[in-house]
């Protein structure tokens, strides 16, 4: 059960280019992401959790996940819905605090450094490591082009090239053929396949290191699924992905690796993780098994 | 498994499904609609009766009732009216100076304040202080204009000595005499005081209702607060905001003793604020209610409808745009 | 292997060290502000408060600034902005209820509520006379207002909750008009549509009459709110039991909404109870003891005070003014709370 779960550069050596792997000083990360095109380079060092507990009030509703997420690769989590894998992720962008009642231990570190540490600004950690939520949700005041760059009028981050970050944002979600003509008009007039797209061009216009994506396509049909499947193998070139998704096919078709959650009545725990082949072929525990042969689900 | 396509029949037109209500549920909607009815038929009766009296005034004076600024009757030997002068031009203008200046100093500060509840304040404190500004909305406006007269009149008179000193150069903050008792400007501030707890209440709600999943997506990209508000709930509730002022702007128009205690009344134009001389409506027909002869009283009647005109107006704009709010940003 | 689980914990909230910076933050600010009064002209408290708001915008700006850069000095300056505003807010509240309570004390004596001013002037001393008339007529009037209010607001709700007709829209927007209505045109309809063509007298029925305008539309807007509380099941639950839309009104959702109700009464009543302009229109307001609604001057809280004030030549009325302020606002002060209280223990 406590096997370790630490996913060396080992494996994933070959899709690696270590070449342009940047020390962790947020200095030197900054004058890197200056110099070069978006969307070619690997983004950071990946994410590291230790020890992550959440509660909600006295609530105790996640125990004890101790997991890494190697740069370049795409982990999904899985398990029954109320396991606390939604809740696992908000912590690893800082977005678990807003809930009033919210507290939580452990350490998430994003190169080496722990994002919770009283000194950070959280605001860039949310820069660094972004989020893709289940319902798309664009801003309905802003044109597509304002949506797509929004991130960096929030964040008042100066930029020279808007128009080309915007071409290429769009470019990598899969949205750039269906909106170049109508980058003027409102977001709220996409399809929700669009607008999801949309969404995660935004998110790119900040060029984070990590994307969170919580259950992205489950509000999506099916060809709007499989397009945004093909734009996460994209994206995961340059970027850690981690998706949480109830769709275990899901899982097996577009992550490296996968992390089992499961709560019985108490805390959600993370109970395996594995190479993605490996954890639904032979999966190490019994709950796992039964899970991924859908046995309950 | 067969793969013929079987061409598909076309889907039936849905059935009109009716039921005929039983008698006592026909009843029981007649009297609820009649007494749905009654704000129409009410307004409907003020409309009709202020215009019944004053009608007659108003076409007398004609368009000197609206523009013209005197407020006289000369009566001869045997009481009866032999010349009369009655405008509301002054008044008129008394009133809206008042309610803008109302308007200008108390919906930043409502809005501000809504900001801080919604978004800064948590907890026990929320509660308490949203049940304070709440029962400020209670207060009545006599408390307010007799605080406002007896507490508030000096330091009032203070700021408008200041900004005559610094600011006079400016036509609106100048005095052609160093009153400054009893002025627009005070009069203002202290409707302001009454509006602050409406336009904050209603603010607040707007706020509260702004769709969580922008907010969260505008924090998941690194926004500041501010820049989140900037953003997301600023266009979503834009127009309700506006709706609001607009209500508070209606309030301080059609204020009565709150006006009359704190401001002098003299029948003369008065734009410039911090000078001790204006009124509005409803102070002038207090004023000269108690001593009026008849035709006088037609004519406050008559300045009575413009005021319900001017406020029902007013009051319509603002719950089109509160009930609309956003357009865009929805 | 069974680990220890930590306690939980909210890094995000400020440190002991961030507190202890804020704090330094506003105490500099007003170390500031008065050194700015010393040596420039600005002087009294409107000049230290003017440059303690601008010393704290100053100081919270550079401060987050340096540390974090201009998002988030911006950010800083509009959380300064917004506790301001609540401060500016609190600080009439506070004063009015202070002004109130202290100078209204001095009025007060044992007598105060069972003696009327009909052998007493508001000059005299405290001791003599008293506001039972004023009492009696307010409770009177509001009593009939409310009569006549409560059944057409609640009927207007239930038209908007529960038949929603092609009326709905049209009602809305009346009700919110009705209630921009100023005080001073209701006194003047019931002035021109009664008193003058009918009973040419001022009565305690007029001013109940004006009142009900008033109290229409923040009772309908009330128990509209009161109703949509309720949750559909429960309609549907009557309906399907074989309830007629009256039947399942009458049996199933009013009494779920009773305490609801009672509360649109109470926020009705404390709206109108300090409404001093259409009464001084329409019931003048006598001195002594009235307790027939239709005959004759009636005299009610708010006429009382205005008197009082209005003809203050000494100490005595101003008083008396005051006292009869703070049994107003004590009224207030009470239904406000029966409201809160109320609204608490409703079944979510």
């Amino acid at each position: 059960m406590t096997e370790s779960n630490n996913f060396t550069n080992n494996e994933k050596e070959e899709q690696m280019t270590t070449s342009h792997v940047t020390p962790s000083s947020l200095s030197s990360v900054a004058s890197a992401r200056a110099v070069r095109q978006p969307g070619t380079e690997m983004l950071g060092n990946g994410l590291e959790t230790r020890g992550v507990h959440a509660w909600f009030g006295k609530k105790h509703v996640l125990s004890d996940v101790t997991l890494d997420f190697a740069a370049g690769t795409v982990t999904a989590l899985i398990g029954p819905s109320g396991c606390g894998k939604s809740t696992f992720l908000r912590t690893l962008n800082r977005m678990h605090e807003f809930i009033p009642t919210a507290a939580m231990a452990g350490e998430v570190l994003l190169d080496g450094k722990d994002i919770y540490s009283p000194d950070t600004d959280v605001t860039k950690i949310r820069l660094r490591v972004g989020m893709v939520f289940q319902k798309p949700n664009p801003f309905p005041s802003m044109t597509i082009g304002e949506n797509v760059l929004s991130g960096l009028k929030l964040a008042q981050l100066k930029r020279k090239n808007t128009d080309e970050l915007l071409e290429s944002c769009l470019i990598r979600a899969g949205l750039w053929n269906e909106v170049k003509d109508r980058l003027g008009e409102h977001g709220g007039a996409l399809s929700g396949g669009q607008q999801q797209r949309l969404c995660i061009a935004r998110s790119l216009a900040v060029e984070p290191q990590v994307l969170l994506m919580d259950e992205p396509c489950s509000a999506l049909d099916p060809g709007s699924t499989f397009r945004i499947e093909e734009t996460i193998a994209d994206l995961a070139k340059t970027m850690t992905i981690i998706i949480v998704t109830h769709n275990m096919q899901q899982a097996a078709r577009v992550s490296d690796y996968t992390a089992f959650f499961l709560s019985d009545g108490g805390p959600g725990e993370m109970i395996e993780a594995a190479p993605t082949s490996r954890i639904f072929s032979s999966p190490q525990d019994k709950r796992t098994e039964d899970y991924v042969t859908g046995r309950f689900g | 498994m067969s793969v013929e396509l079987k061409e598909r029949a076309a889907p039936p037109s849905p059935r009109e499904i009716t039921t005929k209500p039983r008698r006592s549920d026909q009843i029981f909607r007649l009297v609820v609609t009649i007494g749905g009815m009654a704000s129409l038929v009410i307004l409907g009766l003020i409309a009709l009766f202020l215009s019944l009296k004053g009608a007659h005034v108003l076409v007398d004076e004609k368009m000197g009732f609206i523009t013209g600024s005197a407020w006289e009757a000369i009566t001869d030997e045997t009481g009866n009216i032999s010349e009369s002068n009655f405008g509301i031009g002054a008044m008129l203008v008394g009133t809206m100076l008042c309610a803008l200046i109302a308007v200008l100093v108390g919906v930043p500060i409502s809005v501000l304040t809504a900001l801080y509840l919604t978004f800064y304040a948590n907890g026990k404190v929320k509660k308490f202080l949203i049940s304070v500004i709440d029962l400020m909305a209670a207060f009545p406006s006599l408390l307010f204009g007799f605080w406002g007269f007896i507490v508030f009149m000096s330091s009032a008179e203070y700021w408008a000595k200041l900004i005559n000193k610094y600011l006079g150069f400016i036509p609106i903050f100048d005095v052609p005499a160093p009153v400054f008792e009893r002025a627009p400007f005070i009069a203002g501030l202290v409707l302001a005081i009454m509006i602050i707890p409406i336009v904050t209440a209603i603010s607040r709600e707007i706020f509260d209702q702004t769709p969580l999943d922008r907010i969260q997506a505008a924090y998941a990209l690194g926004a500041t607060k501010l820049a989140m508000i900037k953003a997301v709930v600023i266009p979503f509730g834009r127009g309700g905001i506006i709706g609001g002022a607009m209500l508070g702007l209606g309030r301080a128009m059609g204020e009565t003793v709150a006006v009359y205690t704190v401001l002098n009344i003299v029948y003369q134009i008065n734009w410039q604020v911090l000078f001790g001389a204006g009124g509005n409506v409803a102070s002038l027909i207090l004023l000269k209610f108690g001593e009026a002869g008849p035709y006088e009283v037609d004519a406050l009647m008559a300045a009575g409808l413009i005021l319900f005109l001017l406020t029902l107006l007013v009051n319509a704009a603002a719950d089109v745009l509160i009930n609309r709010f956003g357009g865009k940003g929805r | 292997m069974n680990k220890a689980i930590p306690m939980p914990q909210k890094p995000w909230q400020p440190s002991g060290a961030d507190k202890v910076k804020s704090l330094l933050i506003v105490l500099a600010a007003f170390v500031l502000a008065g050194a700015s009064v010393e040596l420039t002209g600005l002087n009294g408290k409107l000049g230290f408060f003017f440059s303690l708001f601008i010393s704290l915008l100053v100081l919270n700006f550079s401060f987050h600034y340096f540390k974090r850069g201009t998002a988030a000095a911006k950010d800083a300056l509009l959380q300064v902005l917004a506790v301001m505003a609540i401060v500016i807010t609190l600080i009439p509240i506070v004063s009015i209820v202070a002004t109130v309570f202290s100078k209204g004390y001095k009025g007060l004596h044992w007598g105060i509520l069972t003696k009327d001013m009909a052998l007493a002037s508001v000059n005299d001393p405290i001791a003599s006379g008293g506001l039972l008339h004023a009492l009696v007529g307010t409770i009177l009037m509001v009593g009939g207002a409310l009569i006549i209010s409560f059944p057409i607001g609640v009927l207007t709700a239930l038209y908007l909750t529960e038949i929603r007709g092609s009326l709905t829209r049209p009602i809305k927007f009346l009700v919110q008009a009705m209630s921009g209505v100023p005080s001073i045109v209701a006194g003047l309809f019931i002035l021109s549509s009664l008193v003058y063509p009918v009973t040419k007298e001022l009565s305690g029925l007029m001013g109940s009459l004006a009142l009900t305008i008033l109290m229409i539309p923040t009772i309908a807007r009330t128990a509209e709110e009161m109703l949509r509380l309720i949750p559909n099941e429960l309609r549907e639950a009557g309906v399907a039991l074989g309830g007629t839309q009256w039947r399942t009104v009458a049996g199933v959702v009013l009494p779920a909404a009773k305490s609801g109700l009672v509360t649109a009464i109470i926020l009705g009543v404390a709206r109108i109870i300090g409404e001093t302009a259409p009464i001084l229109l329409v019931s003048g307001g006598g001195d002594s003891l009235n307790l027939n609604p239709t005959e004759g001057a009636m005299g009610s809280l708010p006429f009382y005070i205005w008197k009082a004030f209005l003809t203050s030549g000494t100490p005595e009325s101003l008083a008396r003014a005051w006292a009869g302020m703070l049994v107003l606002l004590s009224f207030i002060f009470i239904l406000f709370g029966m409201a809160r209280y109320i609204s608490g223990r409703k079944v979510g």
